[in-house]
Formats: structure tokens, C-alpha cells, sequence
């Protein structure tokens, strides 16, 4: 069953859609929410910029050798994923969860601080552990906010503001350090300050999900709704992994997970496009800003599109773009448009994919089960591409670049045959 | 708890109040601390502007890191009398230098659109840019060779590797006579374990150069290993020599290199060791604290390195020498400067 809007009465929803023309409803929790990603991704970014600079700058470190945490890290922050997403439908409250993921990646902030490279590392980890734990019961808290026929629209928005923060991160840190040469320690408290900001807004503007016979807590949040889900039904794990018995969501883990494994990683990506096609040395630190810039255009567009003709399609159409970027790569022809292209159609690659999957994910998961089954989903496609990583380095180390991305590309090419077969309609709706 | 909408914003409005006031005080008393590393302290060196020349063979020239207006300028003292010494202080500043026979080499931080960006300069003995080479990441080691002729840089790049680590190195030969950049050693190729050896995590740093401006040494690290690897420009190949070396420096004579080797599993902790290229065997130096540096030869029985400043502010480091034959102590040679070059005429 479908939930109305959790937040917003029936006549204010109505009373927004005519102040906003075309834009219509954008529900609040889906702005609230983004808000707390902008926010927490400014914090997040601030940081992420300056440590190179105070690794080597500040505390004089050669930072060779310490790097191979990173990793492993991705792969922990996976499995917390599943974690988060699993307790927050168990204890049948998104909003706690996910605040514990946002609160504990602000409280570590101070630990940065302390000139120490241990308290360092316990802090880097400590924060992917809130990332993870966040991750599903927020995409979980985004879907039940809106009607089935705009989570991709909701999805779209909210990674839109996501990659916004995570641009205005970097340019916060250095215009800190433009004040204040060396004050990474500002740097790192002023992060603390916003991350601390972002949990006070989840706090206070994303009502719970809570799902409780008890009376709703808060006037807004209409829990009552969804005390309707069937008592007595837990949200085990056995539960969670029932839900791949599900053929539709099956069919969508399968397809993340096959995806996953042909999803060449960023970091891989800058690094042959600069290979590839000679971008000077001095732009690589630049190239990730060219797609997070094509991802925030296009995340609302791809979403609403999504809504409008088909998750299945924009999925796919992201993927052929990537796959597209590949084929570029591979050709290189001597243009000097042909860096901004490959960026273009790999921002356009995260916008048609990143909120769209979720929102599919969404469609196809009960309530009492939605954040554990974007976990699932999540988990799947995290763990491939990290083998994905795995598997391209070994290759490029054992065949060179080119070949190895025209491995990555015949696979690719595979995999989303596989996907349009696997993802076909069955007269579900979208 | 209930809220209307209107305390939530007064809630919400307090609440930035306070952030931004922690905030505005943290950036605030940065600013103070970053002023004040612009004040010159009392028991400092004494500063005189003025000339700083490459090639008067009476003075070592090196960047200065005391607090005041000539922080990280290129400064020079007396070789004979360097502590306590008035500093001589260009209008040069560096985050890694290395001079030789009159040529400079000076890693140097900018910014571009709002981030950091990076170069290279190459400097006459009067400390004159004769060119600029962008870089792509954080200066980490510097060398001339000793006939002024070859220049050689590292730089650390982030997210050029797998699994997204943070960072791997970059390291530009550069041929002055004719400017012919080699901007990336990785391109070589390399000879390890008496076989051809290809692998994508290959990264290199370190390069110090012989007397014949074309063989150099250099340190390769790959697979969680490191190597001393003797190379050729001209032949655009690297061999290796010896596991677990880092940061050679050759001696003036040719016959040895000073480097760190690594003493303790994969923890950052170095000792430093002078190596005999015909025998390969290595003597520990008398420092006992872990140097992480690039070693210099004062001449052929001294070695010169920077080690942490003991007190004061991070980032500061101080010049020690020790001698290059295990025996002696190591003595404090400048304080807040880092590594200098030898002094060449």
C-alpha cells in the first residue's frame, strides 16, 4: 500500500504543487533530507581536501604506505550498509538509525584534531561506519516520503544537493586556509561545526518513520499510516534475505551486482582519461569536479524522466553513457572536446543511475523491509565494484590500460544486455 | 517532544549561533597563530636582505623555516659558521629546494580556482626563473645533478591508485640543455630480480644523479617493496640493486649512497644507512632517530638531514649531520632550516 506524504498535510501538498507551478510537490522531507546530505558533505569534502596537505604539510609525513586502509575500508563500509539498513527496519525507525550514522561522523570530527596518525585513522574509520550505517535507512526515508510515481524525481533531487555539498566542500576548506596559512585545525573544527548543523536539521526536520501502534509522536508525522503494516511480521534478517526470493528484486540485485562488476572505479577512470587522452598533469586533482558539476545538472532531469518513461530505460540509457565514455576512451581520437566528453557522459552516467536504482529498489520492497532491501541492493553493487577494482588493477597491471578497458567495455556491454533482458516489464508498474 | 514550526527555527537558529561562533573562533585563532608565524621570535636568526648566489662555494643555501617575514624564503650563511649566522634572504620561497654548480631546483605552492596547485622552477645562480613546470601534486623530494645540468622532482598525486588509496608518487627528469622534460619515470623500463618487470603500482622517488649526466639512482616501490634501482636516461631503463632502500643520496665520489631504510614492518620509521654501490653492504649511521628525508653530502665523510623541530612549531624541521661512517654523534647544524645542499662552487 502506498503511504501519502508522511510530513505534509493533504491540503498543504496541494497548496505548495500551485505555488510551484511545474516544479509541483517537492515533499519536505525529501528538501530536509537533502539539506542534511548538502550539509554533511560540505563537512565530509572539507576534510577529504585538506588531508593530503596536512598529511605531508603538516605533519610532515611521507604518506606512502599508509594509504592501504582505504581499501579495505570500502569494503567494511558495505557490509556496515547492510547493518544500517537492517537494524533501522528492526527497530522500525529510519530516523534513529540514520541519526546515529550522521551523529557518530560528527563526533569524530574533534578526534582529527589530535596530531597523531593513529587517532587519525580511527577517525577516517570511524566516519565510513556513519556513512554506512546512514546510507539505506536515508534512501529508505526518501522513498516513504513520496507516492511511487515520483521517487525518482525525490531520488534525483536529493543526490542533486548531495554532489552540491560535496562541491562547495573543498572551496569552504582552502578559503579557510586562504585566512588562516596552515589552520587545518580550523579547517577540521569548522567541519565538525557543519557536520554538527546537518545532524540538528535531521533532528528536527525529518520526522521519524517510525513505525509504532503507538500514537504518532509528532503532529506531522502520520504514523498511524503505517501502523497498518502487519503486526507480527518481523523485520529479521531472515526476512531481509527473503526478499531475494523475490524475482523483481532479484532481478535488480543481479543486475547491480553485474553492473557493479564492469563499473570501472573513479579513481581508475581520471586516470586514463589522462593517460588517454593528455590531459596535463596539473588538471587531474580537477577532473572529478567535471563530473560531480554534469552529475548535480542532471540528477533532478534523469529522475523526473525516470518517472516519466521508465526507471528501466534512464537505468540503461546511464550505463550505455558510461559505456559510451569507454568506447571514447578506447578510440581517442585527437579532439580537444574529448576529456570534457568522457566527464560529461560519465556525470551523466551517476545522475541516470545513482537515485534511480534506489527508487526502483524501492518500488519493489514492502515497507517493513524498504531500508534492509536498498541495503541489499547497495551492498551488492559496492562489493562487485570493489572487485571490479580489484580486477581491473590486476588486469591493467598484466595487459596494459588499453586492453583492460576494452575488457571492461565487452563486459559492460554483456552485462547490460543481460540487465535489459533481466529488467524487461512485466506489466508491473514502473 | 513537540514542536511547532516556529521553535524548530529557533531552535534551528540557535543552533547556528553556536556553530558558527565555534567556527568563526576556530578560523579566527588560526588566523592569529598563521600572523604571528609572520612575526619574527625572540632568539631567532638575525635576517639581512639580499643576494643569494648559487654559486659562491663560501656559503650553503637552503630554506629558511624561522617564524617572520622571511619563512620559507631561500636564504644563505657562511658554510664555515651556518648556526647562529646572520641569513642572507632572497625573495625566493620553496616547499623543497636543491641547488648544484649554479642551477636551482624550487617546488613551490599556488593556488587555482580556489585549490592548490603546484610547480617547479628551475633557477639561475642568481635565483632567476628560467623555466616553470606545472606538477601534479605535493612536492616531496628535489635533486640537481652536480653538474647543474639534470633536474629531477617527486611529488606525491592523490587518488592515483587502486582501491582509491591516497596517494603515489611523480617523478619528472628534466634535461636542462635543450629542456627535455621525461615527466614520468613509470614510462622506463625496469629490470628487477635480473628480469623485465611491469606492474601498474610501480612508483619511483628519490633520484639523485652520478657525475656523467646520465646514469642516477633512485628508489622504486612496488607490491609493498622498495628497491634502489641504478638507471639510464639515455637508455630510458631502471635496474635493481637492493631491497628495502629509500631516499638514496650519492656521495660525491660515486662510491656510496646514504639512504632510509625501513626498521620496523610497514611503520614510518627509518634509520639511516650508507651503503658501499660495489659490495652493497650497508653501515647503520650513529642517528638514532628515524629520518625521513632525502640525505645531502656535506663532503665525503658527512652526511646533512632535517629531522622534526624538538620544539616549537609542527612542520618546522631542523638540520642535523652526522658522519657517513657510523662512528661520531649527531650534531645540530641549523636550526629551523631545512636539508641544504652542499655547498658547490
Amino acid at each position: 500500500m502506498y503511504l501519502a506524504d508522511r510530513s505534509t498535510p493533504q491540503g498543504a501538498t496541494s497548496a505548495q504543487d500551485r505555488l510551484r507551478g511545474t516544479a509541483r510537490a517537492v515533499s519536505p522531507t525529501v528538501l530536509a533530507l537533502g539539506t542534511v546530505s548538502l550539509v554533511t558533505d560540505v563537512s565530509t569534502e572539507m576534510v577529504t581536501a585538506v588531508l593530503p596537505l596536512y598529511l605531508v604539510m603538516g605533519l610532515g609525513l611521507s604518506p606512502l604506505g599508509f594509504g592501504m586502509l582505504d581499501g579495505v575500508q570500502n569494503g567494511v563500509s558495505a557490509l556496515v550498509q547492510l547493518t544500517g539498513g537492517h537494524l533501522a527496519d528492526r527497530v522500525r525507525n529510519h530516523k534513529l538509525i540514520a541519526g546515529i550514522g550522521y551523529g557518530l561522523s560528527a563526533l569524530v570530527k574533534p578526534l582529527l584534531l589530535v596530531h597523531h596518525l593513529g587517532a587519525l585513522g580511527v577517525a577516517l574509520a570511524l566516519d565510513r561506519t556513519g556513512k554506512g550505517l546512514r546510507t539505506a535507512p536515508r534512501d529508505a526515508l526518501i522513498s516513504l516520503s513520496v507516492p511511487p510515481e515520483r521517487q525518482g524525481r525525490a531520488f534525483g533531487l536529493h543526490r542533486a544537493m548531495d554532489t552540491t555539498g560535496a562541491l562547495l566542500g573543498p572551496i569552504a576548506a582552502f578559503l579557510i586556509l586562504g585566512v588562516a596559512a596552515g589552520g587545518y585545525d580550523a579547517v577540521f573544527a569548522v567541519s565538525g561545526c557543519v557536520a554538527a548543523l546537518g545532524v540538528l536539521v535531521l533532528l528536527l526536520f525529518v520526522p521519524s518513520g517510525k513505525k509504532s501502534p503507538a500514537p504518532a509522536p509528532s503532529a506531522s508525522a502520520s504514523a498511524s499510516a503505517s501502523a497498518a503494516d502487519v503486526p507480527g511480521e518481523r523485520a529479521d534478517l531472515r526476512a531481509a534475505f527473503g526478499l531475494l526470493r523475490g524475482r523483481r528484486l532479484r532481478a535488480l540485485f543481479g543486475c547491480a551486482v553485474l553492473l557493479g562488476l564492469t563499473t570501472v572505479s573513479d579513481a581508475f577512470l581520471y586516470l586514463l582519461l589522462q593517460r588517454r587522452t593528455g590531459v596535463a598533469e596539473q588538471f587531474f586533482p580537477l577532473l572529478p569536479l567535471g563530473t560531480a558539476a554534469v552529475f548535480l545538472l542532471l540528477a533532478l532531469p534523469a529522475g523526473r524522466l525516470a518517472d516519466r518513461i521508465g526507471r528501466r530505460t534512464v537505468f540503461l540509457a546511464g550505463h550505455a553513457s558510461l559505456l559510451l565514455g569507454y568506447g571514447l576512451l578506447l578510440w581517442a581520437p585527437d579532439l580537444p572536446a574529448l576529456p570534457y566528453l568522457v566527464l560529461a557522459l560519465h556525470g551523466a552516467f551517476y545522475a541516470a543511475t545513482d537515485g534511480v536504482l534506489p527508487a526502483a529498489v524501492a518500488a519493489v520492497v514492502p515497507e517493513r523491509l524498504r531500508a534492509s532491501g536498498i541495503a541489499l541492493v547497495g551492498t551488492g553493487q559496492a562489493l562487485a565494484r570493489f572487485c571490479c577494482s580489484l580486477a581491473f588493477g590486476a588486469a591493467w597491471a598484466a595487459w596494459g590500460d588499453g586492453p583492460a578497458l576494452a575488457a571492461a567495455a565487452a563486459g559492460l556491454a554483456c552485462c547490460a544486455a543481460v540487465a535489459g533482458v533481466a529488467l524487461r516489464p512485466t506489466g508491473d508498474p514502473r | 517532544m513537540t514542536l511547532t514550526p516556529l521553535r524548530r527555527l529557533l531552535v534551528l537558529a540557535a543552533g547556528v549561533l553556536l556553530l558558527t561562533g565555534v567556527g568563526a573562533w576556530s578560523v579566527l585563532s588560526a588566523a592569529d597563530r598563521a600572523a604571528e608565524e609572520n612575526t619574527p621570535r625572540a632568539g631567532g636568526p638575525a635576517f639581512a636582505e639580499g643576494r643569494v648566489n648559487l654559486k659562491d662555494p663560501g656559503r650553503l643555501v637552503f630554506r629558511n623555516m624561522a617564524a617572520g617575514p622571511q619563512r620559507d624564503r631561500l636564504v644563505s650563511v657562511p658554510a664555515g659558521s651556518p648556526a647562529g649566522a646572520t641569513r642572507t634572504a632572497s625573495d625566493v620561497s620553496c616547499l623543497r629546494f636543491h641547488a648544484a654548480a649554479g642551477t636551482g631546483v624550487c617546488l613551490q605552492a599556488t593556488t587555482t580556482l580556489g585549490r592548490p596547485s603546484y610547480r617547479a622552477r628551475i633557477l639561475d645562480s642568481g635565483l632567476r626563473t628560467l623555466r616553470t613546470y606545472p606538477v601534479a601534486g605535493i612536492p616531496s623530494r628535489a635533486r640537481v645533478s652536480p653538474s647543474g645540468r639534470l633536474a629531477a622532482w617527486t611529488v606525491f598525486v592523490k587518488g592515483e591508485s587502486y582501491g582509491t588509496a591516497f596517494f603515489s608518487t611523480r617523478t619528472s627528469v628534466l634535461d636542462t640543455r635543450g629542456w627535455k622534460l621525461s615527466p614520468n619515470l613509470e614510462e622506463f623500463a625496469i629490470t628487477l630480480n635480473g628480469a623485465p618487470y611491469r606492474n601498474a603500482d610501480v612508483n619511483f622517488w628519490g633520484v639523485t644523479f652520478t657525475g656523467d649526466d646520465d646514469t642516477f639512482y633512485a628508489t622504486l616501490s612496488t607490491r609493498e617493496k622498495t628497491y634502489l634501482v641504478r638507471g639510464s636516461l639515455a637508455g630510458r631503463s631502471v635496474t635493481g640493486l637492493a631491497e628495502n632502500v629509500e631516499c638514496p643520496s650519492l656521495s660525491p665520489d660515486g662510491t656510496r649512497v646514504a639512504y632510509k631504510k625501513r626498521v620496523l614492518g610497514t611503520a614510518a620509521l627509518w634509520r639511516e644507512h650508507v651503503m658501499d654501490l660495489r659490495t652493497l653492504k650497508s653501515t647503520a649511521l650513529a642517528e638514532r632517530r628515524s629520518v625521513d628525508d632525502q640525505a645531502v653530502w656535506l663532503d665525503d665523510r658527512t652526511l646533512a638531514y632535517a629531522l622534526p623541530a624538538t620544539e616549537g612549531r609542527t612542520g618546522v624541521e631542523d638540520t642535523w649531520t652526522v658522519p657517513a661512517d657510523g662512528t661520531g654523534t649527531p650534531r645540530l647544524l641549523l636550526s629551523e632550516a631545512q636539508a641544504p645542499p652542499r655547498a658547490t662552487g
